[in-house]
């Protein structure tokens, strides 16, 4: 019990919240630097997923994309930029970036591929060109699939940033990475605390940015036979 | 931080160092394959329970999609504390991941038998337990393939993070290149790890099509 006690104690003393190293500057970083690469992916990856799904070019590419995405190690992608770039900021965020990309292209491009034929045709024979079906029918109608892209990166890219550390960064991945290196336990322990709550956190937060995006009519009710 | 002038890979070094290369791949391999089989041995009755039991199949999906959820580094080091820089430390946490995708293809795999063949089955005899074992799990084997496919894929990608604590794996020769400013390791341990998760792949989809020669009449 006593090693509970001192995780307790370590949350409990105000040093452990303030300063540059403290949880709360730390936590602000974490998010900081995972919301950064989330937005420039999203910037990368959905025009591109939409416009290949909208063309229905590239489906070979779109779709192996992610294959390629799960085949790579986030973890070599770190220390392989670090490797490029340098230690610090800068390595971690190319690879958020590039880790965040292939998942919201595949579910891009399969969103727009999957939309009924019937309403696209409908949609340009009631004269909408092909920019104004892709925006007004299209768009809203891939919806649920495309933020479901959104939330698998976004939940991968805060919990990857945590290896961040190994590269000299920081993120609340210090506490774990500085705690192995010392074996400060405790310190391993916070952290792994600290990470889990994020994710979960990041969770559940894009699980309600989907909910308040997706048109009402298209909810599907969860399966469950 | 590391040299500019160090190329991407020196072949001397790998050339010296192929018994140290091999016996990272098998670590990597051994860690992998013991995480898949253990997933197996237990997503398949928690998959079957939960198909049996439908109360049960929500609050099962939910407590694997949270520790899905959890990264590996933050898993690994709940854990530490309780069991220490060993095997089962890495081990734990990668079977627990598998959880998600295996319980959920198992269920699949059992939802996609077509009730005319249960009731064919129970017509002509057969127990519960044999149905399930002869008749209903071999026609779920596509289904539950394709998540041992998945599985053993992330696996691999994840087994590189364990590393960190000292259980060797392709991610130690990562961790090497990294510590000592030397981008052969490096390279060669991405590299790798990448061929292993593509051969698994294409390794799987084969061994799905041999298992169920069936499929192939019916396409």
């Amino acid at each position: 019990m006593s090693f509970l006690a001192d995780v307790v104690h370590f949350l409990t003393t105000s040093a452990h919240w303030w300063g540059t190293e403290g949880i709360l500057h730390r936590s602000q970083d974490h998010l900081l630097m995972s919301a950064a690469a989330l937005v420039t992916a999203m910037v990368i990856a959905l025009p591109l997923g939409l416009v290949l799904g909208h063309t229905g070019r590239g489906g070979f590419v779109a779709i192996n994309l992610s294959n390629l995405g799960r085949a790579v190690p986030s973890f070599a992608i770190i220390v392989l930029m670090a490797s490029i770039v340098g230690i610090g900021a800068e390595p971690a965020y190319v690879a958020l970036v590039a880790l965040a990309v292939p998942p919201m292209v595949t579910n891009a491009y399969t969103a727009i591929r999957g939309v009924d034929d019937e309403v696209k045709e409908s949609a340009t024979g009631m004269g909408l060109t092909g920019l104004q079906v892709l925006r007004r029918v299209e768009v809203p109608m891939g919806l649920p699939l495309i933020m479901a892209g959104v939330r698998t990166s976004g939940v991968q890219v805060v919990a990857t940033a945590t290896l961040a550390a190994l590269v000299g960064w920081g993120g609340l991945g210090r506490y774990i990475v500085d705690g192995i290196a010392t074996r400060n336990f405790v310190s391993v322990f916070v952290g792994a605390l600290l990470v889990a709550a994020l994710s979960l956190a990041t969770e559940a937060g894009l699980a309600a940015l989907q909910r308040a995006v997706v048109p009402r009519g298209l909810v599907v009710a969860p399966e469950i036979d | 931080m590391l040299a500019v002038s160090d190329p991407w890979i020196r072949w001397a070094w790998v050339r010296d160092h192929g018994d140290l290369i091999r016996s990272r791949v098998g670590e990597h391999l051994q860690l992998t394959v013991i995480t898949v089989a253990l997933g197996l041995v237990i997503a398949i009755p928690l998959g079957v329970a939960c198909f049996r039991w439908k109360r049960l199949y929500p609050p099962v999906l939910g407590v694997a999609g949270v520790i899905y959820t959890i990264p590996s580094l933050a898993l690994l080091a709940f854990l530490i504390p309780i069991t220490g820089l060993t095997k089962t430390t890495s081990i734990i946490p990668l079977v627990s991941y598998t959880l998600l995708i295996l319980v959920r293809n198992v269920v699949a795999g059992l939802q996609s038998v077509p009730e005319e063949v249960r009731e064919s089955a129970t017509g002509m005899g057969y127990s519960p337990a044999r149905r399930l074992l002869q008749i209903e799990l071999p026609l779920a084997v596509p289904a539950i393939m394709a998540g041992v496919r998945i599985t053993t894929v992330t696996t691999i990608g994840l087994v590189t993070v364990t590393s960190l604590i000292g259980q060797g794996g392709l991610g130690q020769l990562i961790l090497d290149g990294l510590y000592r400013d030397f981008r052969t390791p490096l390279v060669v341990g991405t590299g790798l790890a990448i061929a292993l998760s593509a051969a698994a792949d294409v390794g799987f989809l084969g061994l799905e099509k041999l298992l169920t020669p069936w499929a192939k009449a019916r396409r």
